[in-house]
């Protein structure tokens, strides 16, 4: 493996609340220009670990290293200042606020001295048309509220937002799972543009389908433990499935209902 | 960016506003761009409320006189009424303003009668100590994760409880303190919290014969109470900030959706504090401000204006869910308040109808404002 294009690698991550083990040793890296899928079942502690990756908890123990160097985030400004940028499930957008005003939100770039120091929403304005225009999103107006548009669109203009401002790795959190056949794949199409333009993305999911269509490769997680990673070259998109149901598990209900499973 | 010219067939976009237009940039109509002014139905409201009275009232309410009857008490409810708009428009609300006005107005009293303080270092001390009590205000209902609504509803019984015992006490059993004009003495700073303003240019305009005067020359009015100087400087301000600055940014975002806020690096519970300690700041300005007017103070200062603020605001276009409004529809709203209030009297109408038209203008504004923020969304 080529290390320099390693972005974020986590070594046998735990994290405890109280006498809930949520992570019991998960490994995963994410490489410059890959998809790295996180697959697992509901409580297999993804949302754990996306909030651990994001500097919302800290882990109890195990290695964190971004681009090599050990970090502590201690809120998730200082993930964002590392270049990690999450897009959480709630999107993280205001649909009463307008889209100019959702994607600066919270990074407004300001003119002029204080007392008189302001947001140049003109140049706002300009920068949301123009990124909504690349992802090819008909943005009307840019201060048409956020609420406006579809869930698709919504995702994306959450993605392009985080791109915008310098992310290096993009966690997305499951941006399929509420969408439409057509708005997932505005979204999956979208991600693979993201791909291309050399960040590293990781794409929770617990959809190997969508997984599989943009994935270079899957990390499946299973009550709070990675059982492996794997390129997409060596696993078929039903093993992966089993993997993701939990593997021994699967098996014994097989074994129960005759091997139909 | 792609420069295209509009469509000749186009005659809708004024030709001196320069636009960037993007080539699939469908043209917003007229219609749903001042659709989407949240202070929209505070202005209808006005106009049909001014249409009302120019038909109904005495000729008399509509003269310079009139107009400053009716903003004077609009002033003093506005300034409390756009504080309340942002803090709602940040997701909280704050019921003890009005107690907040009464215990403001007794220390700053007690600061100038009992401890002689000159008239600046009472002022100074009256907002510091209204900001601490409005960051106390804050603090509770961030760490508690209690509704605002709750916590300042206590709050409005303990101010305007320690306003009757500290009012008592300070004065040997009185809920009424007076002498504080005489003890707050002339000179600028008096000047800028009391009297009018503008005092040339009204005895220009009457030298000039355009505002009326009496024989001896001094025009009828005098000059623009300074209250009502402070209530559209506060309005300006308050926009200003609200539209064009990152704090209004933050304001809309920490109303809108705190975590998502949150999530993008607002710091959400610093907002929300300075808010609380904004409103308890203008209630401690409407005290200085009518206290400084009338020389005393009584426990009944501020009553019930917590309701009126609030109702002013959502006239204004505030949703009570947070994260929508404006500082410019507070300040009609605040003007419709005075002009019903002070209209009435110039009708033949009972003027205790005003209650009846308060309850029927806010319950309008909800429906009003609910429809808006559907269509603003586009949610069905």
């Amino acid at each position: 493996m080529d290390d320099n294009r390693t972005l974020i690698e986590i070594r046998d991550l735990v994290k405890h609340f109280g006498s809930v083990i949520a992570l019991s040793g998960v490994s995963l890296s994410v490489r410059r220009g890959e998809v790295m899928c996180l697959l697992g079942d509901n409580g297999a502690g993804k949302s754990t670990l996306i909030k651990t990756l994001a500097g919302v908890h800290k882990p109890t123990s195990g290695d964190f290293l971004v681009e090599g160097k050990p970090v502590s985030f201690a809120s998730p400004r200082d993930a964002l200042d590392a270049g990690i940028a999450t897009v959480y499930q709630d999107l993280a957008m205001i649909p009463l606020m307008s889209v100019t005003r959702n994607f600066f939100m919270g990074r407004e770039p300001v003119k002029g001295v204080w007392p008189f120091r302001r947001v140049d929403f003109d140049h706002c304005d300009e920068v949301t048309r123009e990124e909504m225009h690349k992802i090819g999103i008909d943005v009307r107006d840019p201060h048409q509220a956020v609420g406006t548009l579809s869930g698709g669109e919504r995702q994306c203009v959450a993605i392009a937002r985080a791109v915008y401002f310098g992310a290096k790795v993009l966690i997305l959190d499951e941006p399929t799972s509420a969408l439409g056949v057509a708005q997932t794949s505005m979204v999956l199409k979208y991600i693979h543009q993201v791909r291309q333009k050399g960040l590293g993305v990781i794409f929770i999911t617990h959809n190997v389908r969508h997984a599989y269509a943009v994935g270079d490769r899957f990390t499946v997680l299973n009550r709070g433990k990675t059982l492996g990673t794997y390129a997409k070259s060596d696993i078929q998109i039903d093993e992966l499935q089993n993997l993701m149901a939990g593997g021994k598990e699967l098996q014994a209900v097989s074994a129960e209902l005759g091997g139909m499973v | 960016m792609v420069n295209t010219t509009q469509p000749t067939t186009d005659l809708s976009p004024p030709p001196t506003v320069k636009q960037i237009q993007d080539e699939r940039l469908r043209d917003v109509s007229l219609v749903t761009k001042i659709m989407r002014r949240p202070e929209l139905g505070a202005l209808a409201g006005l106009i049909l409320v001014a249409i009302f009275f120019a038909s109904t009232a005495d000729a008399s309410m509509f003269t310079l006189a009139g107009i400053m009857n009716i903003l004077s008490p609009a002033a003093q409810l506005g300034i409390l009424a756009i504080a309340a708009a942002l803090l709602m428009i940040g997701g909280e609300f704050d019921l003890s303003i009005g107690s907040m006005v009464a215990f403001t107005g007794l220390i700053f009293g007690a600061f100038l009668t009992l401890n002689s303080w000159p008239l600046l270092l009472a002022i100074v001390a009256t907002f510091a100590v209204a900001a601490l009590l409005g960051g106390l205000n804050g603090q509770i209902v961030i760490r508690s994760r209690l509704p605002s609504f709750i916590v300042t509803l206590a709050f409005l019984f303990i101010l305007r409880g320690l306003s009757l015992v500290g009012l008592k006490w300070a004065t040997g059993g009185s809920t009424q303190m007076r002498g504080i004009g005489d003890q707050a003495g002339e000179g600028l700073i008096r000047e800028l919290f009391s009297g009018v303003a503008f005092e040339g240019v009204f005895a220009w305009l009457a030298a000039n014969d355009l505002i009326g005067k009496f024989p001896n020359g001094t025009p009828t009015v005098t000059g623009v109470p300074v209250s009502i100087v402070w209530f559209v400087g506060f309005a300006l301000l308050a926009t200003w900030i609200l539209l064009r600055t990152r704090a209004g940014n933050w304001i809309f975002a920490a109303g809108g959706d705190p975590n998502a806020a949150r999530n993008s690096g607002v710091p959400v519970d610093r907002v929300k504090t300075a808010l609380f300690m904004l409103t308890a700041f203008a209630a401690a300005l409407v005290a200085v401000l009518t206290v400084l007017d009338a020389g005393s103070t009584d426990a009944r200062r501020g009553f019930q204006k917590e309701f009126e603020a609030i109702i002013a605001a959502v006239i204004g276009g505030c949703l009570l869910t947070g994260g929508y409004g404006s500082a410019i529809g507070a300040f009609f709203g605040a003007i419709i308040f005075g002009m019903v209030s002070i209209g009435l009297t110039y009708t033949r109408f009972d003027s205790d109808w005003f209650q009846v038209f308060l309850g029927a203008m806010l319950l309008l504004a909800v429906l009003f404002n609910n429809f808006i923020r559907r269509k603003v969304t586009g949610e069905r």
